[in-house]
């Protein structure tokens, strides 16, 4: 072990200190003020002097004005994130069957669409949104929200879900038309076991991209008992002697969920999603 | 039903054809309406809403106005090229096959896999000026308050722009890993044969291989970033006295705060200029990189 090897480990080593605690400053923060007892709120301190769980307590409770429809906001926030997540699958499996196995004509022009689409900052598209969803009379349901995120969300389904299904064998749906198939057995028999992998990427992207929304959130929706947790925690911010730690333990329940659904899809997450980019 | 379609099946290329071409469509149809009904007709709708010269006049007139583009051009500006420059290095120090970093890596992915809206709140409780952590520690440490770091329109600002950083640096350094990953391993041992340093692994392996991908993540960036509401929204919310707006928050500040909904679509039509030949531009990259 030469002098030069310790130098460069011990250098990788300081960078590694730096990263771990740069990533971990906020979500520390948060960990130590949701644990902090409601009189040392305003002490800024590193570490409470008595930890204590009460404000979970509060949570799960539902023993503050905030926090009165917690249990009916967490489970608005579940069923919004699967339903874009089944919706979104369903749309951009059965578009990308179309153009990439059957290429059916415009299928090309369709998937340019979605690029594009892909490349609208959803901020930017907010107010016609909301307009749009008046119009359809959707407006304070949840299917306001469920249908605008699978708009944002199938657009990269698409384009990444396209860029597996052209790698995969045309031998595979030829052999199959010889045996008979139609397009729907191939989709169901062949299309769908194969793309697995992806499916489940973007599946959870689709899932994380509704769960974590806040913006459309807010703007469609209004009444306490339809919002999802995202707004309610925004909520909080309206009057200035807000219970900051309530939020914080309110934060951290809400945050755990997609935390834990990211890391046991990390492995197809990760090749799943930068495979798109990684190419140009 | 199956005699039937084996009968299809073996028909010659028109009737097979035909069905296959049958459906395409019913499999394309439902992101079509999807595509009509919720993207070209809102669209179109802001198209509408932000044709009205009075708003234009109006924004012109408005300090805030003027103020929200130089902030937006600094915020994208900063905040983009320091988080890609930022990825670029660290996915060099990801791509050392180390047990701990790898251990690392599941943890620096944090902020991207968890919802930003707690943890910009937490950064918001953190950098409060009267009872924040972080004044806190410097009280104690220097005996001198702390500067009022959301509550001037600069620091105000890089604020934002180190929240931005901190949630998507895992993001992009995952895809600049990834684009380090697919260099050619032997492209580096020549390198080493001939006796290179590493800043000249660098200068003459790895950027040339990585300045693709590199230009097309800072276009798609901009354009992500250019639409990144929750970062202000829930830090400053666009105070003090709106010097901290960009243009994600400040038509959602007209049009809901003010009820100036035609003002509001006016300040995203006015970036569209900007935006178009960003969007044409990145469009075809990405184009070009689908077909290898």
């Amino acid at each position: 072990m030469s002098l030069r090897k310790i130098f460069n480990e011990a250098r990788l080593m300081l960078l590694g200190i730096v990263i771990f605690i740069w990533t971990l400053i906020p979500i520390y923060h948060l960990f130590v003020m949701s644990i902090t007892p409601r009189v040392e709120t305003f002490a800024g301190a590193l570490w409470p002097s008595r930890p204590t769980l009460e404000n979970y307590e509060t949570v799960v409770k539902q023993g503050h004005y905030y926090l009165e429809h917690f249990w009916q906001q967490l489970w608005n926030s579940a069923f919004v994130a699967v339903m874009v997540c089944a919706i979104t699958l369903a749309i951009a499996s059965t578009a990308t069957f179309a153009i990439s196995r059957l290429r059916v004509r415009g299928g090309r022009l369709v998937s340019n669409m979605a690029l594009a689409t892909y490349l609208i900052p959803p901020a930017f598209l907010a107010i016609p949104m909301y307009k749009v969803m008046g119009v359809y009379g959707l407006l304070n349901t949840q299917w306001s929200l469920i249908l605008t995120m699978v708009t944002f969300a199938s657009p990269y389904a698409i384009w990444v879900l396209k860029q597996y299904a052209d790698k995969l064998p045309y031998e595979l749906d030829e052999a199959a038309r010889i045996d008979g198939a139609s397009p729907l057995q191939i989709f169901r028999l062949i299309y769908l076991p194969l793309m697995a992998p992806s499916l489940v990427a973007i599946g959870t992207y689709a899932l994380l991209l509704a769960w974590n929304e806040y913006l459309y959130a807010f703007l469609l929706l209004s009444a306490d008992k339809d919002i999802t947790l995202a707004v309610a925690l925004g909520h909080f911010l309206t009057t200035d002697d807000a219970p900051f730690n309530v939020l914080m333990a309110t934060g951290a329940v809400y945050a755990l969920p997609p935390a834990a659904i990211y890391y046991v899809f990390r492995r197809y997450m990760v090749s799943g999603l930068t495979a798109g980019a990684v190419k140009s | 039903m199956v005699a039937v379609l084996d009968v299809q099946a073996g028909e010659k290329a028109p009737g097979r054809l035909s069905q296959e071409a049958v459906w395409g469509l019913i499999f394309l149809v439902p992101y079509i309406v999807l595509f009509l009904t919720l993207v070209i007709y809102p669209v179109g709708y802001g198209l509408i809403l932000g044709s009205n010269p009075k708003s234009y006049v109006r924004l012109w007139t408005d300090p805030v106005f003027t103020r929200t583009i130089v902030n937006t051009v600094v915020f994208l500006g900063v905040a983009v090229n320091i988080k890609l420059f930022l990825a670029l290095l660290l996915s060099g120090f990801f791509v050392h096959e180390k047990r701990w970093i790898r251990w690392l890596s599941v943890i620096f992915i944090l902020p991207w896999a968890i919802p930003s809206i707690p943890t910009i709140l937490s950064f918001r409780w953190m950098l409060n000026a009267e009872w924040g952590m972080l004044n806190s520690l410097i009280f104690r440490l220097t005996l001198e308050d702390g500067p009022n770091w959301l509550l001037d329109r600069w620091s105000g600002l890089g604020m934002i722009s180190l929240v931005h950083i901190w949630k998507y640096l895992p993001f992009w350094t995952l895809i600049l890993l990834a684009g380090r990953l697919a260099i050619p391993k032997d492209l580096y041992e020549s390198a080493d044969v001939d006796g290179a340093s590493g800043l000249q692994k660098f200068r003459y392996v790895t950027f040339p291989s990585m300045r693709n991908l590199y230009i097309t993540c800072t276009l798609l960036s901009t354009i992500m970033s250019l639409g990144d509401f929750n970062s202000i929204y829930l830090l400053t919310g666009g105070g003090p006295a709106d010097s901290t707006q960009t243009l994600a928050t400040l038509g959602i500040r007209y049009a809901f705060g003010m009820s100036e909904v035609e003002v509001g679509v006016t300040t995203v039509v006015v970036a569209l200029p900007v935006m178009l030949p960003l969007l044409v531009l990145m469009l075809r990259r990405m184009r070009k990189g689908e077909q290898p």
